[in-house]
């Protein structure tokens, strides 16, 4: 017997997948980075 | 290379050229992955779930890619002791983890309507898997290497020792019998119709330059909390040395 998929459902599972894991490592090294230059520029300022 | 060793220099060049490449890179992005999913047309046999190639693959190459980056940098920084090297592998590795990651469970949800199954145990998935180990492994050792303040060799070595890894992943398809399609594109050729060619190569383009953007976001975050470590450490040792030491 063959299983009624809709393909559709699995395209769209995988776009949110690799989207969301780029955006999310995109916004991680990027606030990430501020953070840190932020804390070495504070420590100038000491 | 070498006139990138002095991190003062590079930061002046990473500063600008980090935007430059997140910025492009998911302009790129955007545009070959909204083609993918509504302008290209659908397989003869794969059907809708070929448009999964536009992500599956590039995050494929980014994977290697990474893994070969750390192994070029571990080969820079031992022999010829670039600065700047251990701080690039460092920084390679959580990108390269997370496309081998997004390869692994695009290919799983591409594999269940394609082939009947989410996971086989075959040469290609499994050596993938066994990268993403190799990942988990090597941010762990140059972890433990930063805090304890070691000279991160031990992991330079695993980096360099992991990359036997990545043309056993190429290979793979080649050597063992596989549900995973044999190479469609190699050396000068493709056996990929030009309407998925194109915006496969754009796709590609586009997350090559959003892992470049992200490695150099990486550097700089390494690079400036060394720096403040660095500076606290000489503030405490001026104010009170004896504390400092202890």
């Amino acid at each position: 017997m063959r299983e009624a998929l809709d393909q559709w459902d699995f395209v769209l599972a995988a776009y949110a997948v690799g989207v969301l894991g780029t955006l999310g490592m995109i916004a991680w090294s990027w606030l990430s980075m501020r953070r840190a230059e932020k804390r070495r520029d504070e420590s100038r300022k000491r | 290379m070498h006139g990138l060793a002095n991190p003062a220099r590079f930061l002046r060049f990473a500063r600008w050229l980090t935007p430059l490449c997140l910025g492009l890179g998911l302009a790129v992005t955007t545009g070959a992955l909204a083609y993918g999913l509504l302008g290209a047309p659908a397989d003869r046999l794969m059907g809708e779930t070929v448009r999964i190639l536009f992500l599956h693959v590039p995050a494929a190459w980014l994977g290697m890619a990474g893994w070969m980056t750390i192994a070029g940098a571990s080969v820079t920084e031992l022999v010829w002791r670039h600065p700047l090297a251990a701080i690039a592998a460092r920084a390679a590795a959580v990108p390269g983890a997370v496309f081998t990651a997004i390869c692994l469970v695009t290919g799983s949800i591409w594999g269940r309507p394609t082939w009947g199954t989410w996971w086989v145990w075959d040469g290609r998935l499994t050596s993938m898997l066994v990268l993403l180990f190799l990942y988990f492994g090597y941010i762990a050792l140059s972890d433990v290497a930063r805090r304890d303040g070691g000279n991160g060799r031990v992991a330079a070595i695993f980096g360099i020792v992991g990359a036997i890894n990545v043309p056993i992943i190429n290979r793979s398809v080649v050597w063992w019998n596989s549900l995973h399609q044999p190479p469609s594109i190699t050396m000068g050729k493709s056996a990929i119709d030009a309407a998925f060619l194109w915006p496969l190569l754009a796709a590609a383009i586009g997350f090559t330059l959003i892992f470049a953007g992200v490695v150099l976001a990486r550097m700089r975050a390494i690079l400036a909390d060394a720096q403040a470590e660095a500076r606290l450490r000489r503030k405490a040792m001026v104010s009170d040395p004896f504390e400092a030491l202890a």
